[in-house]
């Protein structure tokens, strides 16, 4: 009943010029309250919830890529360079948006549930963070004995060069681990994931005797970032610097760069991956997906089929990986924990595995949750804390409450949840792939016609 | 009276016994071999001279000195990823799914536990008992802790694991990952809510502390006593008890009848009047009690513990269950156990002597941190 009352909505609401005016009215506002509000959540929640707009409301397809396009290049560079902390969310959505989508081939098309999947992040931020680091020449010290004014090994602009050697060596590194696992099944190649992504974590953790390749657990830094064309800087101040309110530094910019390249990284991998997902190679994951027994009796190549989603999962990784390490210039061990591999899948378990939107939409879910809520709800109460507010019913003064008890430590509670709510009551995700759509559907009648 | 005693199954009883022997002295003797073997390979290389330089004795002396603390103490921890190490082979015998929660289950009787004892001391009861009650209330905490993680394995497996029994198999892992990482904020929250930080030390109390010692061993200028603590004996004997227990609970009993048919085949079973819904909580609460039991046993052992101590122990515990054969629910699950046992050692004495980390000489190779 709900879902038919809510397609006669949208079918009066998507005719003619009306979505398109939706939707510019819900950017327009939600720029305009981030403007007026600077810090806060809420407004910028009304902002990025335009992507919602984007997604549902039924426009031409032009107006739809050109009101994307001024949202992401635009508006969200320079609300972000006006508050700097909107910049780092909308750039760590990004990287985990792509962090996502990467996982979303191994685990959403070819149904191999990978625990370890940020090893290959990590392959990809040691590489450039080793080349792109003066790490060459301590290698015959041990961590923090080095001496001063060390040269680098590469010079910066070499990044780009090794944005794609890390697509080649993160694609190396998953065939490689690939290739011991393929016999394994289901859960067992979960576990043997999860060892990968620990063994990947603990040699960078130890890999500082006999020679110092990464520097142990206090990580590598700094690490060198391309060049930043001082004419992008002032080409930015003189275009809206009335607007940012203040003048904005190389620093400033170096984040909008990032950002634009971690939102190059996505367009192409979401390319990539709907060009594969209707390709033969997704039919054949897909059917691996489904049946491993039955592919085979098809003719599916088994083997190599699952190594290329290990690569083509993994290389994006390494991509990602390359560009945090150079956004950051400064990586350690503890990035890559277990933790992180499972936020990762959560993302996708949230958005509904298999499905494109659906990843973006749980990656920005999860981090939004963690970035802005879980630190502001930190925030409301150490301020609880500092003052001498008493809960009224139970006569419990805020300030004695517990400094343990900081929502933003509570990430694992957060992960844990989404996946097992999401397990019992939406399996598909929020946004199911349209296959799986498909595939409910179906059940759903067949059902119909036993009764 | 008669009757009762004629029931009882002595074969059954005594038969993990003899396994475990042999199982856990037999890979004490081939790992020691290779160890020593490889100390011979080494000796002649950089790593043989460094140490000679520094220590003034051989590398296959030093390995041979060694040896024997190191494998009392790998045992000691061997015998505690058994305990673990059939939680997850009961559930995956009869679920054939890998309850990741388990780990954490672990760690909840370990806090159940510790916190008991810590509440006694605070009352002052345990600094003044005597020795048999200090035993009372070591037994009053692996009760408590085996009570409250039962509970936990079989609540979980009613709210995150039985509405997806018939889903397909990853998603019910998936699920039992969540549980895990909930679990573990849940543990924290409480412990800070509660009492203001999430590290507990085990209070001491009784004679657990004090070593037995078996020998003394001369290396170079020093001496290397060869010992095993009280609480080492605890912890072995408490786990050969749970294992033998077990392997009588599954081979010699009816229930154990009955998990046994429902592992084989759960619809069969239903049909000749099992419960499995009934069968299945079962297997959770003794693979949980099992799990709380071990907790609190490496509470004992290693004294400090945190909400996310359960994490590495049950990932060992779990390549133990696998390379003794998981979910081996209708053979023999002691012989698995009792084959992790003897595995656990092989990452002490390889820690213990790689080439770059030689401990001092009164080396403590075992810690839980290293290997």
């Amino acid at each position: 009943m709900i879902a038919l009352f809510f397609n006669d909505i949208s079918r009066k609401i998507n005719q003619g010029i009306i979505p398109s005016l939706c939707i510019m009215g819900h950017m327009i506002l939600g720029t305009a309250l981030v403007y007026m509000f600077p810090r806060s959540n809420l407004a910028f929640l009304v902002l990025i919830t335009s992507f919602f707009s984007l997604y549902y409301f039924e426009a031409d397809r032009r107006f739809k890529f050109v009101a994307g396009a001024v949202l992401t290049l635009l508006i969200f560079p320079v609300v972000g360079v006006r508050n700097i902390f909107y910049l780092e969310v909308i750039f760590q959505i990004s990287v985990f948006s792509a962090l996502a989508l990467g996982l979303n081939i191994v685990v959403g098309f070819a149904g191999l549930l990978d625990l370890g999947y940020v090893a290959f992040y990590a392959v990809g931020a040691y590489l450039w963070a080793f080349f792109g680091s003066q790490q060459f020449y301590i290698l015959h010290y041990a961590p923090g004995t080095q001496p001063a004014n060390l040269p680098f090994l590469m010079p910066g602009d070499t990044f780009y060069l090794f944005v794609f050697a890390a697509i080649f060596v993160a694609a190396l590194t998953g065939i490689l681990l690939g290739t011991p696992v393929l016999r394994l099944r289901g859960d067992y190649l979960a576990i043997v994931t999860l060892g990968f992504g620990e063994v990947i974590r603990v040699l960078a953790n130890n890999l500082d005797k006999p020679l110092n390749l990464t520097n142990g657990p206090q990580g590598i830094t700094p690490i060198q970032r391309p060049t930043m064309p001082q004419a992008a800087v002032d080409g930015f101040n003189a275009l809206f610097s009335r607007v940012v309110g203040h003048t904005v530094s190389p620093a400033d910019m170096y984040n909008v760069m990032f950002y634009l390249f971690a939102l190059a990284v996505i367009i192409v991998i979401v390319f990539v991956t709907r060009r594969l997902d209707d390709s033969k190679i997704g039919r054949a994951w897909t059917a691996i997906r489904e049946d491993e027994t039955a592919a085979i009796a098809m003719g599916v190549p088994l083997v190599k089929m699952k190594l290329a989603a290990f690569a083509v999962g993994a290389s994006f990784a390494g991509v990602m990986g390359v560009l945090l390490a150079g956004s950051r210039t400064f990586i350690s061990p503890e990035s890559f924990s277990f933790m992180q591999s499972i936020g990762v899948l959560s993302m996708v378990i949230l958005g509904g595995s298999g499905s494109i939107p659906g990843v973006i939409l749980g990656a920005a879910t999860v981090t939004i949750l963690n970035l802005q809520i879980l630190q502001g709800l930190s925030l409301y109460l150490s301020q609880l804390r500092q003052s001498d507010a008493v809960i009224p019913i139970i006569h419990f003064a805020w300030a004695n409450l517990s400094s343990q008890l900081d929502p933003a430590k509570y990430q694992r509670l957060l992960f844990g949840l989404i996946l097992i709510l999401m397990m019992i009551f939406r399996p598909a995700g929020l946004i199911p792939s349209r296959r799986r759509k498909r595939e409910l559907v179906s059940d759903a009648l067949t059902d119909q016609d036993k009764e | 009276m008669k009757r009762f005693v004629k029931s009882i199954n002595i074969r059954e009883m005594l038969r993990p016994l003899g396994q475990m022997l042999i199982f856990s002295l037999g890979s004490t003797v081939i790992l020691s071999a290779l160890m020593l073997a490889l100390a011979l390979i080494l000796d002649r290389t950089i790593v043989g001279q460094a140490l000679f330089q520094r220590l003034n004795v051989s590398l296959y002396t030093y390995t041979l000195v060694n040896l024997p603390q190191v494998a009392i103490d790998g045992l000691t921890i061997g015998f505690v990823y058994a305990a673990i190490a059939l939680g997850y082979t009961m559930v995956y015998g009869v679920l054939e799914f890998i309850n990741f929660a388990h780990s954490e289950i672990f760690a909840t009787g370990a806090f159940v536990g510790v916190e008991v004892l810590i509440g006694l001391e605070k009352f002052g009861i345990l600094s003044g008992a005597s020795l048999a009650m200090a035993y009372g209330y070591l037994l009053l905490a692996i009760i408590a802790g085996m009570l409250a993680a039962g509970a936990l394995a079989v609540s979980v497996e009613r709210v995150a694991y039985r509405p997806l029994r018939h889903a397909s198999r990853l998603v019910p892992l998936i699920s039992a990952i969540g549980v895990s990482f909930l679990l573990q904020d849940l543990i924290r929250l409480t412990e800070s809510l509660t009492t203001g930080q999430y590290n507990r030390i085990m209070p001491t109390f009784g004679n657990f502390d004090h070593r037995i010692l078996l020998g003394r061993m001369t290396l170079g200028a020093t001496h290397i006593a060869l010992g095993v603590s009280i609480k080492s004996i605890i912890v072995i004997v408490s786990a050969v008890l749970m294992l033998m227990g077990l392997n009588y609970m599954v081979n010699a009993t009816k229930v154990g009848k009955a998990i046994r048919a429902v592992a084989q085949d759960p619809q069969t079973a239903s049909l000749m009047g099992i419960d499995v819904n009934r069968v299945i909580s079962l297997t959770f609460l003794v693979g949980g009690m099992l799990g709380g039991a071990a907790g609190v046993l490496y509470a004992l052992k290693f004294t400090r513990i945190d909400p996310f101590v359960g994490f590495f122990p049950g990932l060992k515990a779990f390549t133990a269950a696998v390379l003794g054969g998981i979910g081996n629910m209708t053979g023999e699950p002691c012989s698995a156990a009792s084959f992790s046992a003897c595995w656990r050692p092989t990452p002490a004495p390889i820690w213990g002597f790689s080439p770059w980390a030689l401990p001092a000489p009164n080396i403590k190779t075992s810690s839980p941190s290293a290997s």
